[in-house]
């Protein structure tokens, strides 16, 4: 199959965790992931960043399929239940929000920088040596770190379930897709509801 | 004359499950699965072969090859 410009994405994903060893203030180019997936689903209602430009499904694509590090095993049944999808977003946002509101307290002068990465939301690997101060606010490095630590997060936890499951195992639990899908369901409401009577 | 009712092999959605990430579409050699409006994936059945390069790989494993009579 002919490859395009977008499948070669995975590129720009792998550089961005690159990056974020030698300056944690890039992690900020790491909303455009989160920015244009919500873009299209608001815009357009479809899931087009997965479908064509999800650079971190085709780094685990790769790494699975033709790397050969996954075991191409089912997922539990489990974890592609609705319940867990949706229990796994809200959790992924409840962590979220807590990582902006500690950005805040740093912000506000209330707490001090803290130059770590968290993983998995509990193991803090020190990060000093990819921060060399800011222009601005100690806050924008604050954030830089903690949304470092969710990409890191979600990288890591992909890639177990790369290695356990099929490659792109990810995708079924990734939060932006369920949530783009949510927003597709609600966008397309009409169509759903016709299709589902037929 | 041999009375055999050819059988066709074709991909099926559980569509209730299907996260529609779009790991089908791309690898469908006839172009037959699509994700329709981000919801899940949808088969061609006029295109589908039955190949079964997308229940392979399917993440969610929710695509199934059936027989369906022609």
């Amino acid at each position: 199959m002919k490859k395009r410009w977008y499948d070669y994405l995975w590129i720009v994903e792998l550089i961005y965790m690159m990056l974020g060893f030698f300056n944690i203030l890039f992690a900020w180019l790491g909303m455009v992931f989160f920015c244009i997936p919500l873009i299209i689903s608001l815009i357009w209602g479809t899931k087009g960043y997965c479908n064509r430009y999800c650079g971190r499904g085709q780094l685990f694509g790769l790494l699975g399929g033709r790397f050969g590090l996954s075991r191409k095993k089912d997922i539990p049944r489990w974890m592609k239940s609705k319940w867990f999808r949706y229990g796994f977003l809200i959790f992924f946002f409840i962590m979220f929000f807590q990582m902006l509101w500690n950005t805040y307290l740093v912000f506000a002068g209330v707490q001090n920088l803290k130059q770590a990465v968290t993983l998995l939301w509990t193991f803090k690997l020190p990060w000093h040596w990819a921060y060399h101060g800011t222009l601005f606010s100690p806050g924008v490095a604050q954030f830089a770190f903690g949304f470092y630590s969710v990409m890191m997060t979600s990288t890591v936890l992909g890639l177990i379930t790369m290695i356990l499951f099929k490659p792109r195992s990810w995708c079924v639990y990734c939060p932006m897709g369920t949530m783009t899908q949510l927003i597709c369901r609600v966008k397309n409401r009409k169509h759903v509801i016709v299709t589902e009577q037929k | 004359m041999e009375n055999r009712i050819k059988k066709k092999r074709r991909a099926f959605v559980h569509t209730d499950m299907c996260v529609a990430c779009g790991c089908c579409q791309k690898v469908c050699p006839l172009n037959a699965i699509q994700i329709w409006n981000g919801i899940w994936a949808r088969v061609d059945g006029t295109k589908c072969v039955g190949c079964g390069k997308c229940a392979k790989e399917c993440p969610a494993s929710v695509i199934e090859i059936q027989e369906v009579a022609s």
